[in-house]
């Protein structure tokens, strides 16, 4: 290989797109490492901090798209606290300091302060696309500056965060001359919307594919946006709310036959049911349809709604579908791949949502589902069974019981047989969450079978330190492992140092791991960063036989970081 | 069932061949899991108050009040994103919700407009009597024949197709559902709206 220039290399390395694949091709060797960091555009950073700014700009001149997650993932749960960390401030200053001509940033779980909305519209000229999943901390001004100054902004994509709205003026803020978008998601805002304003920006927006509004935008305005913009591929509807013996509902029926190319559909944050025949006619071509914040739509309309959907292949719903519902979208939906059950109803008790039978049905009908959350009332080791047999494909298979230590409720056991046939049976499962009642053989049987496993959720499970030894030895691929209220400690935690420098975090609440276990692990691993969050004792330094409530430890470059809370203690 | 027996089949399989969680000579896998489920399983966090000890694999502690009161809610559990569970909204809720249905009100020759919230009204009396003291006028008595008699006002409404209708013709739910932004008209025009129908 060192016979070819440079360039052919780089052009060689050009197909490759995977960021693991990447990875591994800078492995190879020094020349081989140093074409591909002087030509990756694309860089991925899983835990925001496992690195500093200054080592990725060092290291990739280049870089254009940038992802970047802060918070653990039980942050999600409200198990992180608030100021835990996870600020993008730092990242945007070093970039905008530097020679990187950043174009598109996209972010997880971090917190965006309207500071560095700002600093990141004035810094780079070219930028692109800024996508913002679960974040928080900012306010429609840090919008306002995004939409003024990007000139040449073709995806702004706001995803179930936490915003302040103080005004609907941000969306005026977008220039006349601004015609490039071609996504626009703003359905996590909650205040009034310049509705003229949004009707000109997609007038003069030709490339718009995706566009999904807020509660605020009536259907009058859905109607008038479609009008102008046909060409519309993923469509998130406002309040979908009118009289539908109305002229504006009739204008929607018609209007809505002209847009063919629908094939995302999400919203219905409010929604009259009645007028839900209107867009009957795109269901039949649609491929994704998310209906898991559309409370308004009642089981009979719902599973009206789903007849019509043939070809879908992501669904997203609530459990009002019922068990029923779901034998209609395993008869109707044949393409199915994705299926998630959201609670409509979570501290209910005993409302019979969707129980075992339902996922039975669609296993039994959608035999190319690969990926699953399934919120439930309860399960049990046959259906787990015949689920594992009749969908072998699961790359993601995530099950919630509602009452987290629930047994089998027909034969009072514990699920492990259950999740040990899906273990067994999907050979290419990534990503597992376990709930109900579960002792140690379930982890026995997750080392042993699953082989590609790189994350796994834990929560009221096992017996002893051997569950969680089970999975650290035999996953061989796992990356991620949370886990909470588990009875796993210090023997557990120690017996395997060396393996949490191959995954990317830890976290352990409410186990049985101690501040004594967690120094040791500090002291001998100290390319590790072992954070204990100590909510409630302000830096009570207790006794090394002190629970620990809450740890999370990661790998990282840099050390402790500097930006750590009173209450979170870098051991 | 055929696939259970072949798993119960592996599944000796692997118990012959692999570790086990119990002292050398215990058989039965099934008793033991469920001894284990109920006596050394980790309690739940409201009845951890109540089992002291700590709990290993210590026989001595038998308590059958493990299983989580039903209504428990445990924190981060079910694990829903804070989002997703801000946004559900109560079943069954009306369309016109309580919650602020917040519509303009203008009054000719006033320099500016209000908004008021029609859901925190129950009827006609209440609202008229609301406008009255924010406007500081008076509304005439209402009848159908001749609308609003005995003053220059007369409340009006937009309603969905976009004509102007005098408030108080039709039925209460009917106008909060259709009523898009007021208007208390003065003078000639007023008159004019109240005759005829």
């Amino acid at each position: 290989m060192n016979y070819f220039p440079d360039e052919v290399l780089e052009h060689v390395f050009d197909f490759v797109a995977s960021h693991r694949d990447r990875n591994a091709v800078s492995l190879v060797c020094r020349l081989w490492h140093r074409v591909e960091r002087l030509s990756r555009q694309r860089v991925f950073v899983g835990n925001c901090y496992a690195l500093s700014p200054q080592i990725l700009i060092a290291r990739f001149p280049g870089l254009k798209s940038l992802t970047l997650k802060g918070k653990p993932h039980f942050a999600d749960f409200n198990l992180v606290p608030h100021d835990w960390g996870g600020y993008v401030q730092p990242w945007i200053e070093a970039l905008s300091n530097s020679r990187i001509g950043l174009e598109e940033l996209r972010l997880k779980r971090m917190v965006v302060s309207d500071e560095s909305l700002e600093l990141l519209s004035r810094s780079f000229a070219n930028f692109k696309s800024l996508v913002l999943v679960s974040c928080e901390g900012f306010t429609t001004v840090g919008l306002a500056a995004i939409a003024a100054n990007c000139r040449f902004l073709r995806e702004l994509d706001l995803q179930e965060n936490e915003i302040d709205d103080h005004s609907g003026h941000w969306l005026s803020c977008f220039p006349d001359s601004c015609t490039s978008l071609i996504s626009l998601n703003f359905a996590c805002l909650k205040g009034e919307i310049n509705l003229a304003a949004l009707e000109r920006l997609v007038a003069r927006s030709p490339n718009l594919r995706s566009l999904r509004l807020n509660r605020a935008v009536p259907l009058e305005t859905l109607q008038n946006i479609l009008m102008r913009a046909p060409q519309l591929v993923d469509l998130g509807t406002g309040s979908y709310v009118h009289d539908p013996d109305s002229e504006t509902y009739n204008k929607l029926k018609h209007t809505i036959l002209k847009c063919k190319s629908i094939r995302n559909l999400s919203g219905f944050l409010e929604v009259a049911p009645r007028c839900l025949p209107a867009i009957y006619p795109i269901c039949l071509n649609l491929t994704s349809l998310n209906l898991s914040y559309a409370a308004g739509i009642h089981g009979s309309e719902l599973v009206k709604l789903i007849r019509h959907c043939a070809k879908l292949q992501r669904l997203w719903i609530l459990d009002c579908i019922g068990d029923k519902g779901l034998e209609v979208v395993a008869s109707t939906c044949k393409e199915l791949q994705e299926l998630r059950v959201f609670p409509s109803d979570p501290f209910g008790v005993g409302h019979a949502a969707v129980t075992e039978n339902g996922l039975v049905a669609i296993s039994v009908g959608c035999p190319k589902l690969h990926s699953l959350l399934y919120f439930c009332q309860q399960m049990t080791n046959a259906a787990l069974i015949a689920v594992a047999k009749n969908c072998p494909n699961f790359i993601r298979f995530r099950l919630c019981i509602l009452d987290p230590t629930k047994p089998d409720p027909v034969t009072m056991q514990p699920l492990d047989n259950g999740f040990g046939a899906i273990v067994q049976s999907c050979k290419r499962l990534r990503r597992l969450s376990l709930s109900g009642l579960l002792t140690d053989w379930v982890f026995l049987y997750i080392g042993m079978y699953a082989e590609q496993l790189e994350m796994l959720s834990v929560a009221f499970a096992g017996d002893s330190d051997k569950g969680m030894l089970y999975v650290l030895n035999g996953c061989k691929k796992l990356r991620k492992l949370e886990i909470r209220d588990s009875p796993f400690g210090n023997k557990a935690l120690l017996t395997d140092v060396g393996k949490y420098e191959t995954m990317r975090s830890l976290w352990m609440s409410s186990c049985e791991v101690t501040l004594g276990g967690c120094k040791t692990l500090a002291k001998e691993m100290p390319r590790l960063n072992v954070e204990i969050i100590n909510e409630h004792d302000q830096m009570e330094i207790g006794s090394d036989e002190q629970r620990v409530e809450k740890m999370y430890l990661y790998r990282t470059l840099v050390g402790p970081r500097k930006d750590a809370p009173e209450f979170v203690w870098t051991l | 069932m055929e696939s259970k027996v072949a798993y119960d089949n592996e599944l000796n399989l692997i118990k012959a061949t692999e570790l086990r969680l119990g002292l050398p000579g215990t058989d039965d896998r099934e008793e033991q899991a469920l001894f284990s489920a109920r006596n050394n399983k980790r309690p739940l966090p409201d009845t951890s108050k109540e089992c002291g000890s700590k709990k290993n694999s210590d026989a001595r502690h038998v308590d059958n009040e493990t299983a989580p009161p039903a209504k428990a809610q445990i924190v981060g559990w079910p694990p829903i994103r804070s989002y997703r569970k801000n946004n559900l909204q109560p079943k069954k809720s009306d369309q016109a919700e309580a919650a602020g249905i917040y519509l303009k009100v203008s009054m000719d020759g006033a320099p500016y407009l209000r908004k008021i919230d029609l859901g925190i009204y129950k009827g006609y009396p209440e609202l008229l009597k609301a406008l009255e003291s924010m406007f500081k006028f008076t509304i005439g008595e209402y009848s159908e024949r001749e609308g609003y008699k005995g003053s220059e006002y007369a409340p009006t409404y937009e309603d969905k197709d976009g004509d102007w209708m005098l408030v108080g013709d039709v039925p209460w739910d009917m106008f909060m559902s259709s009523c898009k932004r007021l208007r208390i008209m003065k003078g000639s025009e007023a008159r004019g709206l109240g005759c005829g129908v």
